[in-house]
């Protein structure tokens, strides 16, 4: 267990290096005249000119060496110090933390629907095999997954906003606002670990382990409920790390449909405005999330799973 | 049995709750907040980044506003007067006015307010100012020449009018405290701000108590919203949501022509298009109405001239309408020597009449335009590669000459009077977002005649030579018009649409009873 924290703090620091280099590189090779851009970020598309342009190069240094820029980005991570914002000129570190609150938030509550939507559907899928739930099953998650958020979403927004007109269709800072866009995340997910547990399930159930608890006198429901449920679990929180990916890329397009002023959002306008502090800062909390994420999962694991705890 | 699945019950059940507890907010239990939806962010409180935004939500105010047809009007400044040589303009600061912190406006605090604007990119650096000072009760500003759109300029989002208490030492932002009729209550960059309003404005109170804004990019987030009641007022729909928003009983739709211009530009200094021939060809080949019907959806604002019949200032009934004529086209680029190749491009000692077009995507409509212009140019023989960028793109390509062709939406109302955006961009052969490469001295004379001109009758007269020679030289080739398009709930009365792009006009709207 040590070990496996340790080395997913190593983990942490070699991703925290590699995204600030990388996104440093990339973003200083881009096609373009930085100054152009951050101006255009600043003042808009009526206003941006070569004045401003000039005005925000001298102001920013964008002029002196990219190595130069990029040691003093390290020496400045080193004390904690992203910096500020090229366009707004506020602290990196304080957009991030309100982005990423906003997008752990959605983030989480997906995972959480999902896992109540999901798993037991695909449980009683798999006890009954081949049955009409089963079936159909199939049917409604394929169809969910290969719908893309975008889309999902908009059919979500259609129905609840616009034909029941129960909930809001984008914005923030109320409960109602978070149903939707968590809705659309969660119902991909769900899509995804119905099926891993409905498969898990049937592994399960014609295991002979279940049968010899079945055999040695146990009900149906308590050995489903000691055999079964656990063993189930480590399949399904296996794959939720295989899944944040699709999490992390949903939450960028569903944020923006929703206008939620998440992580994956301010990522998009810091690139399109190469606002370099931003990119490294949200790139960077993305990339701790996905570290955290999967530690956290491995965690789950090893509390569910005992063998794991030998090895 | 079931006893021991309660501890998983009850984790599951308290993740549910810390769930809930971490989103829920304030819930928005009144339902009568006015929500205002529009694609803009709030970059930053400077009044040069996003001073438009506070300027339309009626939280800042400047010194002076514009009526209707773009003629300044008192606003902070009661009066104003002009020294017989033009160079002093005076303007007496209104008594009693409070800022939303309880403090007194002065002349003192809004000349700080307009040195603060000078020290940034905007308006007011471009101004040939030289002092701003404060006299009593009066803002002094001295100009090293006259320059008579200062009052427009006066007008203008980048100057409004700040406590002291607003800046930091280096003439920073840090929190906006103005004298608007509203007052911000909550602001979260770069998406949301609620204000309410503020008892101890100094006009007329107006009658909606709270609002909030919402910075949403997308267009159909936008309509959505205002099909869903999640908005009373959605600013600058997508042009295909625009019919469908027109059935829906309960919103109402508000069009409106605003001087803002779809222009192609194209460089009349270097390559294929120095000649002016060639770019009436290309005028030639434009079917404007095609563009506007079916990309705008609004049939008949393709441009016969630069400006439209609602900006009469700078509209000539008179000028010969730019027309759709592809063979016209044709045979003019004939007449420069340009011959049809093997696979229909145009060739002339070898060269392919192929130009790249640079266009942004911030306004959604332009890459559809940018792609219909392909095609059509296509049908006379010049080969168009289209390249979608960022806006900035544009006056980077312009200032390094590399600009062959750019397409661009020009609002000409950056300042309630046009003549300063039109100064800028075309004066002494042309700025950025206006002509590159053009050298027409009787432009830059009439354009001075103009300035110095007090005649009413003459003025009009200056003006519609200026569009004269610049519907001969085409070193911007027009489009199409713009019209703003507003959604707007129908429990709301009195919307309207400012065609300077202003204010929400939240102050002149009530609840409807």
């Amino acid at each position: 267990m040590m070990r496996l924290l340790g080395f997913r703090l190593l983990q942490a620091v070699m991703v925290a290096v590699l995204i600030g280099a990388l996104t440093f590189l990339l973003m200083s090779l881009l096609p373009g005249d930085a100054a152009y851009r951050i101006a255009a970020g600043r003042y808009g598309y009526d206003m941006v000119n070569s004045a401003a342009a000039e005005a925000v190069r001298a102001e920013l240094g964008l002029d002196q060496p990219v190595l130069w820029r990029f040691t003093a980005w390290i020496g400045d991570l080193l004390s904690l110090d992203l910096g500020n914002s090229l366009v707004t000129g506020r602290p990196v570190l304080d957009m991030v933390a309100h982005e990423l609150g906003s997008s752990v938030r959605l983030a989480v509550g997906a995972v959480l629907l999902s896992f109540l939507i999901g798993p037991p559907i695909g449980i009683f899928a798999g006890l009954r095999p081949g049955g009409m739930l089963d079936r159909g099953l199939l049917l409604l998650s394929t169809v969910t997954r290969a719908i893309p958020h975008f889309v999902l979403g908009v059919i979500l927004v259609l129905i609840f906003s616009v034909w029941l007109m129960v909930l809001p269709s984008a914005g923030h800072g109320s409960f109602t606002h978070t149903i939707l866009p968590t809705l659309t995340l969660a119902l991909g997910l769900a899509a995804v670990s119905s099926r891993v547990a409905r498969d898990a399930t049937v592994a399960v159930a014609s295991s002979a382990y279940f049968a010899f608890g079945r055999l040695k006198g146990l009900s149906g429901t308590r050995v489903f409920m000691r055999h079964g449920l656990r063993n189930i679990g480590v399949p399904v929180v296996t794959y939720l790390g295989v899944q944040l990916v699709y999490l992390i890329e949903g939450v960028v397009v569903v944020e923006t449909l929703f206008a939620w002023p998440g992580i994956g959002h301010g990522l998009v306008h810091a690139i399109v405005q190469r606002d370099v502090p931003m990119v490294q800062g949200t790139a960077l909390a993305m990339g701790l999330m996905f570290v955290l994420l999967n530690t956290a999962v491995d965690l789950l694991n090893h509390l569910i799973d005992p063998r794991r705890r030998t090895a | 049995m079931h006893s021991r699945n309660r501890p998983r019950l009850s984790l599951l059940a308290g993740a549910l709750a810390t769930w809930l507890t971490l989103t829920a907010g304030p819930v928005a239990a009144d339902d009568r907040v006015f929500d205002v939806v529009a694609p803009f962010e709030i970059g930053g409180l400077d009044p040069a980044i996003s001073g438009f935004i506070f300027q339309r939500m009626q939280i800042t105010e400047t010194l002076l506003e514009a009526d209707a047809k773009g003629q300044p009007l008192p606003a902070l400044a009661e009066r104003w007067s002009l020294s017989d040589d033009g160079k002093q303009w005076t303007l007496a600061i209104r008594q009693g006015v409070k800022f939303h912190d309880g403090s007194d406006l002065t002349a003192a605090v809004a000349a700080h307010a307009l040195e603060a604007a000078r020290k940034k990119p905007g308006m007011l650096r471009d101004a040939p100012i030289t002092a701003i000072s404060a006299t009593g009760n009066e803002v002094v500003i001295t100009l090293s020449k006259p320059f008579k759109p200062l009052a427009a300029l006066l007008a203008h989002s980048s100057t409004n009018i700040l406590a002291s208490a607003a800046y930091d030492a280096d003439d920073n932002v840090k929190q906006i405290i103005a004298t608007g009729p509203y007052h911000l209550t909550l602001l979260e960059p770069p998406q949301r701000l609620a204000a309410e309003r503020f008892e101890g404005y100094w006009g007329t109170k107006p009658s909606i108590e709270k609002t909030t804004y919402l910075g949403a990019g997308r267009g159909e987030t936008r309509s959505l919203m205002a099909e869903s009641g999640g908005a009373e007022l959605v600013f600058q729909l997508d042009p295909p949501s625009i019919a469908r928003l027109q059935r829906n009983p309960s919103v109402q739709v508000l069009m409106g022509p605003v001087p803002r211009v779809l222009v192609l530009a194209a460089n009349a200094g270097n390559g294929a298009t120095a000649p002016v021939e060639v770019r009436q060809a290309l005028s030639l080949a434009i079917n404007r109405e095609g563009i506007t019907a079916a990309v705008l959806r609004a049939p008949g604002t393709g441009a016969t001239q630069m400006f439209a019949g609602s900006v009469p200032a700078w509209h000539d009934a008179s000028l010969a309408p730019l027309k759709y004529d592809p063979q016209a086209a044709r045979d003019l680029l004939t007449g420069q020597g340009w011959k049809p190749g093997a696979d229909g491009i145009l060739e002339k000692d070898g060269q392919r009449l192929q130009l790249k077009l640079l266009t942004y995507s911030d306004r959604p409509e332009l890459p559809l335009i940018a792609t219909a212009l392909q095609a059509q140019l296509r049908e006379v023989g010049v080969d168009v590669e289209v390249a979608v960028t960022n806006a900035s793109a544009i006056p980077a390509a312009h200032n390094d000459g590399t600009l062959q062709l750019a397409l661009y939406g020009r609002n000409y109302a950056l300042v309630p009077d046009p003549l300063l955006t039109l100064m800028a961009d075309f004066g002494n052969g042309g700025a950025e977002w206006g002509p590159l490469g053009w050298n027409n001295p009787q432009f830059d004379q009439t354009l001075s005649k103009l300035l110095a001109s007090d005649d009413p009758a003459e003025q009009q007269q200056l003006r519609n030579k200026l569009m004269t020679l610049v519907q001969n030289d085409l070193p911007l080739i027009p489009i199409a018009w713009y019209r703003q398009s507003i959604a707007v709930s129908k429990q709301i009365e009195g919307a309207a649409i400012d065609p300077f792009e202003r204010t929400f006009g939240l102050s002149n709207m009530r609840w409807r009873p």
